[in-house]
């Protein structure tokens, strides 16, 4: 077969074709191409300012890394002053983390980039190895997820950084808004859209500059660059990836691979019909600055990447969605008293979106973020749901003890 | 009596990465001689390699997290030479001496 030439220095063998638009591009074309849409995203949605601190959540698997690596190059090409730390969690499971925590540490030293480690047991006293032990596997990636964001939040609060990036990519983005749309849960479709969540009243502010990197692209291109990551899956999780909406999203990719980008841009669409919200866009599309979500739980669950879900976790997740509609009540209340507002959750749902001279309708805040009166940690609810699965975790240990 | 045992065959080297060497006796690169043509007596093409690698490298019984539906999985991206088989013809392209094929996982990991 005769090789193609790449479609833009028309000189080197096309070695990548890309998923987006077909493109057949030579490995240093790939490589350029795929970080100047990085910087793109990055630049357009006023993501960093100067001499910005930002901690980068990283788990030593492909995303995260290439997301280190991408940012290390962009910071040092586009002189864009920031000040970049690797923030790894430590959720103490034997065999995967201990592993994994490895390839960071190599990271660390390949990226001339500080690494601070927190873990499970001392934010939480329980590793994940004894969560498994006490509760068994089924629903501990529902522990793991929301153990994660806190953990992350505060090991970047302990190092005094106000921003953690994550190498959450399009794939993942994509298979959240359809995991949101069959659930028809509109509040997270928008959070989940966001390139920016969290706000002013939260403490950590947290970004995706992923958001548009195709899983595949991300891969070639830490295979081209000869990037060293960590592939193992969780020994509690293995095979996540088998059914449910993460296998739809890989086959919609085989017939049509712009499907991938087409349900994020619909999600981002959709979103904006939401009430109250101003979900991201590219700033191309007339927006200005990141538009901010509030965020307790944008990308539920577990991975190190936290965006896959199997029809097992799904399940997992739903319980432990009712277990939150169990606080409804009391979420709402603790809103009125905070804002002020008589209008709860629910209601502002049902309204539908104005359309005003700029197309977006812009109500009330959606969610009211207070703190949780036991850890401090930001919560729409009384008690943050890292306390109300550590209430649990303690009283199954207090059972077994006696 | 020799002359029907000495089948031709293809030396290549298959490499897995991303996840998949769990299935294949957790390394990364194996030596493979491929017959050089398929049950069918036509030259062996991708298509042919996936199904030989299935029946004679795969120790793991989970066949289904490497092929689903007789192809390979959506997920898995194949290097051939380090271009996208997309570029070579995907199952079609009739396998070479010494070629390199690459299996890489997208799905593992974070
Ligand atoms: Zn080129
Ligand atoms: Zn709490």
């Amino acid at each position: 077969m005769v090789s193609t030439l790449c479609a833009a220095c028309k000189t080197e063998r096309a070695y990548i074709k890309r998923p987006k638009n077909h493109a057949k591009l030579c490995k240093t074309c790939f490589i350029s191409v795929f970080e100047d849409e990085v910087h793109h995203t990055i630049t357009s949605s006023h993501l960093f300012y100067p001499g910005e601190k930002v901690a980068i959540g990283a788990s030593g698997g492909k995303d995260s890394t290439v997301l280190a690596s991408v940012l290390k190059t962009l910071n040092e090409r586009h002189g864009y002053g920031l000040d970049l730390v690797l923030l790894s969690i430590d959720e103490g499971i034997k065999g995967y983390r201990d592993d994994s925590l490895e390839t960071v540490k190599r990271n660390a030293v390949q990226y001339n980039m500080p690494l601070k480690v927190v873990s499970y047991e001392e934010l939480y006293d329980w590793t994940m190895d004894q969560v498994v032990e006490t509760i068994g596997k089924k629903g501990n990636c529902t522990y793991c997820g929301v153990f994660r964001r806190q953990a992350l939040d505060r090991g970047a609060k302990k190092l005094g950084i106000k921003h953690v990036v994550t190498g959450h990519n399009a794939d993942d983005i994509a298979e959240t808004v359809l995991m949101n749309l069959l659930r028809g849960d509109l509040a997270r479709l928008s959070r989940s859209t966001s390139i920016v969540t969290g706000d002013n009243r939260s403490e950590v502010k947290r970004s995706k500059p992923l958001k548009y990197s195709y899983e595949k692209e991300i891969v070639l291109y830490a295979y081209h660059k000869g990037l060293d990551y960590f592939s193992t899956e969780c020994i509690y999780s293995p095979e996540a990836f088998r059914g449910g909406p993460r296998s739809l999203i890989k086959q919609l990719e085989r017939v049509r691979p712009s499907a991938i980008l087409d349900i994020v841009r619909s999600g981002e669409d959709m979103a904006r019909l939401i009430p109250g919200d101003s979900p991201s866009s590219c700033a191309c599309k007339g927006q200005t600055s990141a538009p901010i979500a509030a965020d307790e739980d944008d990308i539920g669950g577990c991975g190190s990447q936290g965006g896959r879900t199997s029809d097992k976790r799904m399940a997992a997740i739903e319980k432990q969605l009712r277990e939150n509609e169990a606080h409804e009540a009391l979420e709402i209340d603790v809103a009125k008293v905070k804002s002020g507002s008589s209008v709860g959750e629910r209601d502002k749902q049902i309204d539908l979106p104005l359309r005003n001279g700029s197309g977006l309708a812009r109500g009330a805040p959606r969610q009211v973020l207070g703190t949780c009166v036991r850890c401090g940690y930001m919560s729409s609810q009384a008690i943050c749901q890292a306390c109300m699965l550590l209430e649990n975790l303690n009283k199954n240990r207090a059972q077994i003890q006696i | 009596m020799s002359n029907q045992t000495e089948i031709d065959t293809i030396p290549i080297t298959v490499d897995f990465s991303g996840g998949l060497e769990m299935l294949f006796s957790n390394r990364r690169r194996h030596a493979v001689s491929l017959p050089a043509i398929d049950g069918a007596g036509k030259p062996a093409n991708i298509a042919f390699l996936i199904d030989y690698l299935c029946k004679n490298l795969m120790k793991d019984p989970r066949t289904d997290l490497f092929v689903l539906d007789n192809h390979i999985r959506p997920g898995i991206l194949v290097l051939i030479n380090d271009a996208d088989w997309e570029l070579e013809g995907e199952e079609a392209y009739e396998i070479q001496p010494r070629d390199n094929i690459l299996f890489v996982s997208t799905l593992h990991g974070g």
